[in-house]
């Protein structure tokens, strides 16, 4: 099955549910409302996609949102693990909430807790949320976002224009 | 004819002396350790020839450490082996980076382990921070224990951890680390390091 | 959510808060154990077991012990500096853990490497997965008292790291590709040397077979302990040689080749049993065909010559710089490569590391740094082993079934 024909597949399954699919190099990316997002994971999973490879979140300030991303695929089906599907939720960066999918993708279970420390995504219904990697102070900085700035030392500062 | 040697409990002849004989070699070690010797010079000479390590790892120099007591370093030579529990150990080596997480481990591991005890931090990451100069997760080490040797690069062979333990075996003789450190109670040449601030306020059981 | 953020121990915190101190009850028959992060084994982790008498009821992974913000940080350097940093995460296993970060810079760029630079990195990606399996091999080892094994494998790993030392000029840490190319030529003797050690690596198999996986202690021990039945292995998304031991065909380098796995031949070994022992064997079997692999490689590479790098980079480069490259093989990189920037986009590469599948998913906004770069490493996706495998079995099996594994702490934190 290629690509073209796995992207078929999943706009036929979950049909109104997509706002947009983009097919990039390797990958398509789904994106639903922060609502649907349960069901159509749900879609997913009976379509074969069977666990979760990462799940992501992107800050963008400027536009005052989380794009949270779950990249899905398949183990016991041969011809859907070739295809990596991201499935991708838009939250408000003030107050980020989203369902968990704990209970659609158990994989998901530790890096949902990732996300929540470094993001500060809460996950309603997630079985055990709590910070995983880093203390709780430190949890409570939300690391990953942009304005949480860290210092980088420039080399290049002397470097003649020519070269840059 | 024979007679008893002291604890041994051992019937050695007396008459007839083997190449490689250990009783034997033990009578004559110990007359030469305790008989002509000073006390002091005995400890810090045994303290060098058993510089066990404890299985701390701390960061990914560990993989080079394992690689030190592999059969072609072979740092077991030198009297060293890492052991399982601080209680038995006298040395710390840390191996690359020290997380804030880590560093409550470290300090409570430091503080197990009996007097004297010494510290040997391995890896960039362990002096300054190394590629992670900037990260906000990482303590530097100097300031969790005190440490006697460091040991740069990234990550250090082992050939120089193996190095560092034979500096280390040098220090303590010349500087009489140990047997002072057992008499007077402290350590004479440096201050003792205590953490600018709690590194296990985080841990709440 | 306020309660849960002090405690680190359980899963949910049923007590009462009395002046700065939480209170638990827990039943009166269950021991709490914590093991690590100092421990007789080896590895930089804390798992909290609830013990009664000694099955474990509750095992609760705490890591992030070794967590060095490797995310955060490739947000702030430039599009090379995340190469080096980011193999930190595994240094027994450099090149694999940043070979997926490179195709897709590659991706995004549209660049593809030459031939024989792919040619070299799979050489490398193969030299390093032996090396990673015998070093998993040496801490299993440890893990089971075994210390023959924990000799063996190690001396023998010597051998590969000595290979790619010859090859990339460090031990460990070799930052051996470049977007487009890799750094270095093979050296002119490298194919008999690596011949050698393929073939002394083939006979020492057979050894290892004896000592250790035919030992009937390790069988005992390693026999029927941690079952991943097939579907259970795909339900908590788990890794590498772990599901293939149970049953499941999935490799990287047979689903979605990259570099030139698919003008290679070699075969995945699947193992129906999903036991610690299976796991084991999985190992083995991936060992001999690496090495075939390894043998391949080197004879193409004999066999063809050409650039490691891309015609384009080639023709930017100084006269001094082309002089030192064509008398030694040996890229040296212009200012302007540390400052490109790469054009906007998103991608996302996976790649078969020794442990398993790492997947990178790298997000460009024009700049001169990387917008976001989510790594997820094999180690992190296994970590949930403990929390639902290892329940039910006694506390002495808990050392077989994190060996089995083989999971790396620094990876998993990043």
């Amino acid at each position: 099955m290629n690509l073209e024909e796995v992207v078929e597949l999943i706009r036929g399954a979950l049909g109104d549910l997509a706002k947009e699919i983009t097919v990039r190099k390797g990958y398509v990316e789904v994106v639903v409302n922060p609502g649907d997002v349960v069901t159509a994971a749900t879609k997913l999973k009976e379509l074969g996609f069977d666990h979760v490879k990462s799940v992501t979140a992107v800050d963008y300030p400027k536009e005052s949102r989380i794009r949270v991303t779950y990249h899905v695929s398949s183990y016991l089906r041969d011809d859907l693990a070739r295809v990596i599907v991201g499935l991708s939720v838009d939250l408000s960066r003030e107050n980020p909430v989203m369902d968990s999918l704990v209970g659609v993708w158990r994989s998901s279970e530790f890096q949902e807790r990732e996300v929540y420390e470094f993001f500060g995504v809460v996950f309603k219904g997630h079985p055990d949320l709590r910070p995983l990697l880093l203390i709780p102070e430190l949890a409570e900085k939300r690391v990953l976002r942009k304005d949480f700035i860290v210092r980088e030392e420039s080399i290049y500062e002397g470097v003649p224009h020519r070269y840059q | 004819m024979g007679s008893r040697l002291g604890g041994t409990g051992v019937e050695e002849p007396v008459d007839r002396v083997y190449v490689g004989n250990i009783n034997v070699t033990a009578r004559r070690a110990r007359e030469l350790l305790l008989g002509k010797l000073k006390l002091g010079d005995v400890i810090d000479w045994a303290t060098t020839f058993s510089l066990w390590p404890v299985h701390l790892l701390t960061s990914c120099c560990g993989a080079e450490f394992a690689a030190t007591w592999s059969p072609r370093f072979d740092a077991e030579q030198y009297g060293a082996l890492p052991w399982v529990a601080p209680r038995q150990t006298n040395l710390i080596i840390i191996e690359g980076t020290v997380t804030r997480k880590m560093a409550c481990a470290l300090r409570i591991t430091y503080e197990q382990m009996p007097h004297p005890k010494f510290v040997i931090a391995m890896g960039a990451c362990a002096l300054d921070g190394g590629l992670f100069y900037n990260s906000y997760n990482i303590v530097r080490p100097w300031e969790v224990v005190p440490v006697d040797i460091y040991i740069p690069g990234c990550p250090p062979p082992p050939e120089a951890v193996a190095r560092a333990i034979i500096e280390l075996r040098r220090k303590i003789r010349e500087k009489k680390l140990a047997s002072r450190w057992l008499v007077e109670g402290w350590r004479h040449d440096r201050e003792p390091v205590k953490p600018v601030d709690d590194v296990c306020k985080w841990w709440r059981p | 959510m306020k309660e849960s953020h002090t405690g680190t121990s359980s899963g949910v915190l049923e007590g009462r808060r009395v002046e700065g101190m939480v209170v638990r009850r827990i039943e009166r028959e269950l021991y709490e154990v914590f093991i690590g992060p100092q421990h007789p084994g080896s590895g930089h982790m804390r798992i909290i077991v609830r013990l009664d008498g000694d099955i474990i009821v509750e095992a609760d992974p705490d890591i992030g012990y070794v967590h060095r913000t490797m995310e955060k940080l490739s947000e702030v350097r430039e599009w090379l500096k995340p190469i080096p940093l980011l193999e930190r995460m595994t240094i027994i296993d450099a090149c694999n853990v940043t070979l997926p970060y490179v195709n897709a810079l590659e991706k995004l760029m549209d660049k593809k490497p030459p031939p024989r630079a792919s040619y070299l990195r799979v050489l490398l990606c193969e030299i390093n997965r032996v090396a990673s399996h015998l070093y998993g091999f040496g801490i299993f080892g440890v893990f089971l008292g075994h210390s023959t094994m924990y000799m063996w494998a190690f001396g023998d790993r010597e051998v590969f790291v000595e290979l790619a030392e010859i090859l990339t000029g460090a031990r460990l840490t070799h930052t051996y590709h470049i977007p487009g190319g890799v750094r270095r030529d093979m050296p002119q003797d490298f194919p008999q040397m690596a011949r050698r050690a393929v073939r002394y690596m083939r006979r020492r198999l057979e050894e290892y077979r004896k000592i250790f996986l035919e030992n009937p202690v390790i069988v005992k021990r390693l026999e029927g302990v941690g079952v991943i039945s097939r579907n259970l292995a795909a339900d908590l998304g788990i890794v590498g040689p772990n599901v293939r031991a149970s049953g499941i065909r999935y490799d990287v380098r047979l689903v979605e080749p990259y570099e030139v796995y698919d003008e290679l031949e070699f075969e995945v070994p699947v193992f129906e049993e999903g036991d610690a022992l299976a796991r084991t064997w999985v190992r083995v079997e991936e060992i001999k065909q690496s090495l075939n692999i390894i043998e391949q490689a080197v004879d193409w590479l004999e066999r063809h010559k050409g650039e490691v790098i891309p015609k384009e980079d080639y023709e930017r480069l100084p006269k001094l710089h082309k002089e030192v490259y064509e008398k030694t093989g040996r890229v040296k990189l212009l200012p302007a490569h540390a400052t490109m920037k790469v054009p906007a986009g998103k991608a996302v590469a996976r790649g078969e590391m020794g442990r398993g599948e790492i997947i990178y998913y790298v997000e460009s906004d024009g700049g001169t740094t990387p917008y976001r770069v989510r790594v997820v490493t094999p180690s992190a996706r296994n970590a949930i082993v403990f929390k639902y495998v290892v329940p039910g079995h006694r506390l002495m099996d808990l050392p077989a079934i994190y060996g089995s594994i083989d999971y790396f702490p620094p990876e998993a934190d990043r």
